[in-house]
C-alpha cells in the first residue's frame, strides 16, 4: 500500500511521497505525460527501459519512439525537472537508448485506453496501408486512410464515413 | 579515431540532412495539404536519422552533433551530389525521392549485418520509420507514370535528369575499399545496385517504362566532395538565423 504525505504535497511542479527513493522515482515517471498526448504517461507508452538509483544518483534509459520526436528533448527537461524535486534526489542523467527500437507493441493496455479516450485510435497490429481502425468517436467500421502521415511522426489520418469526422490513429511502429 | 567509419558516417548523415531539408522546403507549397504534411512528417524523420548519425560521429571526433550538421563547409559534406540540386517540380521530387529511399532500404537493410553495433541498432529503428517513406514515394511514382498525360512526361524528363547522378549515390567515396574491408558496410557499390534494381526495374515494367540501363561508372561526385552552388545555398540558410546570433537559444 503506498501512502502519500497529504494531497497537497502532490501537484504538477513535483511528486512527494512516503515510499521509498525508487517507488516515488517510478511513481513520478508514472506521472510525466507525453507531451504531445498529455493522457498517456511515459512508462504507459512503453518509453521507460530502466531506472538506476544509488545514493540518489539516478540513472534512466528511455527509448525514443520516433527518432526525430522533437518531443524528446521537452521529455529529457520535464523527467530531469520533475525527478529533482524528490527529496533525496541528487542527479538525474536521462540517456535515450537505441539497444532496442521501440514498438507499438511496447505500450499498455491502459495507456491504449487512454489513448483511445484523447481521441486517437490503437495503432493496428501489423504494418499495413490498408488496416484500419474503428471509429473513435462512433466506433463505427465504416473508416478509411486519409493519410498515412499525420501532426506528429506517429499518428495516422483516418475518415469515418459513419459520422463524417476525420480521427487519428498511432502508425504500427 | 577509425578514419573508414568517419568517412562513411559523413555520408549517411549528410544524405539524411540534405535530403530531410529539401523535403521540409515543401512545407505549405506542396500540391495537397496531405502532402504537405507526408513531407514535413517524412522530412522530420530523416533529420532524426541524421541527428543519430551525427552523433555518432561527434562522439568519433569528440566534437558536438550541431557542428558536424552546421559548422562544415561544403567542400567537406559527402551527400550524393542529387539530393542537393533544387526540388524542381513535384515528379522530380518524387522520382528523386523514390530513388533514394529505395536506395536507403538496401543500405539500411545492409547495415544490419555492420560489424559497428550502433550502425545495426540504428538501422533497425530506421527500418521501421522507412517503409512508410518507401510506400509513399513508390505509391506516387508509380502514380504519375500510370496516368499519362503531362504527369508521365514530366516524370520521364525528371528519371531522365536524376540518372547519371544515380552513381555517385551507390559511390561509396575514396575509402571504399577500407570501409568494406572493415565490415562496417559489407556490400560494394555493384552489389548494392543490383539488390536497388531488383526492386525498382519491376515497377518500371508494371507501368510500361523502359529501363534506361546500369548508371554506374565508378565515379563519384558528391561522395568525394564534389558538390554544387546548391549546397552552398542550402549550408548558409540553415546557418540565417545562428549566424545572426550565435548565442541565440530556441
Amino acid at each position: 500500500m503506498l501512502n502519500r504525505v497529504d494531497d497537497q504535497n502532490h501537484n504538477d511542479e513535483g511528486c512527494k511521497w512516503t515510499e521509498t527513493l525508487d517507488e516515488q522515482i517510478v511513481r513520478c515517471l508514472q506521472e510525466i505525460k507525453d507531451p504531445e498526448m498529455p493522457t498517456i504517461s511515459l512508462i504507459e507508452l512503453g518509453m521507460v527501459h530502466q531506472v538506476h538509483q544509488e545514493n540518489g544518483h539516478v540513472e534512466i534509459d528511455l527509448i525514443p519512439t520516433f527518432m526525430g520526436c522533437p518531443a524528446l528533448d521537452f521529455i529529457r527537461r520535464d523527467v530531469e525537472t520533475k525527478l529533482a524535486k524528490i527529496d533525496g534526489v541528487r542527479t538525474v542523467t536521462v540517456r535515450f537508448i537505441m539497444d532496442i527500437p521501440w514498438t507499438t507493441d511496447r505500450m499498455s493496455e491502459q495507456g491504449l485506453l487512454q489513448l483511445h479516450q484523447f481521441g486517437i485510435a490503437a495503432p493496428p497490429a501489423e504494418f499495413s496501408s490498408a488496416t484500419v481502425p474503428h471509429c473513435v468517436y462512433c466506433g463505427s467500421e465504416q473508416t478509411h486512410v486519409v493519410s498515412l502521415f499525420g501532426p506528429t511522426a506517429c499518428r495516422a489520418i483516418y475518415y469515418c464515413t459513419h459520422c463524417k469526422q476525420p480521427f487519428e490513429g498511432m502508425k504500427f511502429v | 579515431m577509425n578514419t573508414a567509419l568517419v568517412a562513411f558516417l559523413y555520408q549517411l548523415a549528410d544524405d539524411e540532412w540534405i535530403a530531410g531539408h529539401r523535403q521540409s522546403e515543401w512545407l505549405g507549397l506542396a500540391p495537397d495539404l496531405e502532402e504537405d504534411i507526408a513531407f514535413s512528417s517524412i522530412a522530420q524523420d530523416e533529420v532524426g536519422h541524421a541527428n543519430y548519425f551525427y552523433g555518432l560521429l561527434a562522439n568519433e571526433l569528440q566534437t558536438t552533433a550541431d557542428h558536424e550538421a552546421f559548422e562544415r563547409p561544403a567542400a567537406e559534406r559527402r551527400n550524393a551530389y542529387m539530393l542537393e540540386l533544387p526540388n524542381g517540380d513535384w515528379a522530380y521530387t518524387i522520382v528523386r525521392s523514390y530513388f533514394y529511399n529505395m536506395f536507403e532500404q538496401v543500405r539500411l537493410q545492409t547495415l544490419l549485418e555492420s560489424k559497428i553495433v550502433a550502425l545495426r541498432q540504428g538501422a533497425d529503428k530506421m527500418l521501421r520509420e522507412e517503409r512508410y517513406h518507401t510506400l509513399h514515394m513508390q505509391t506516387w511514382f508509380e502514380r504519375l507514370l500510370i496516368v499519362g498525360g503531362v504527369a508521365k512526361a514530366k516524370t520521364v524528363r525528371a528519371i531522365c535528369e536524376l540518372w547519371p547522378y544515380l552513381d555517385d549515390l551507390f559511390s561509396l567515396g575514396e575509402d571504399e575499399s577500407d570501409i568494406i574491408a572493415q565490415g562496417i558496410f559489407t556490400k560494394t557499390p555493384a552489389e548494392t545496385y543490383a539488390i536497388w534494381e531488383g526492386i525498382v526495374r519491376p515497377l518500371f515494367i508494371r507501368v510500361g517504362y523502359e529501363w534506361p540501363g546500369n548508371p554506374l561508372q565508378g565515379q563519384s561526385l558528391g561522395r568525394s566532395g564534389h558538390h554544387s552552388k546548391h549546397l552552398d545555398n542550402i549550408l548558409s540558410t540553415m546557418v540565417e538565423v545562428s549566424g545572426t546570433d550565435v548565442h541565440a537559444t530556441w
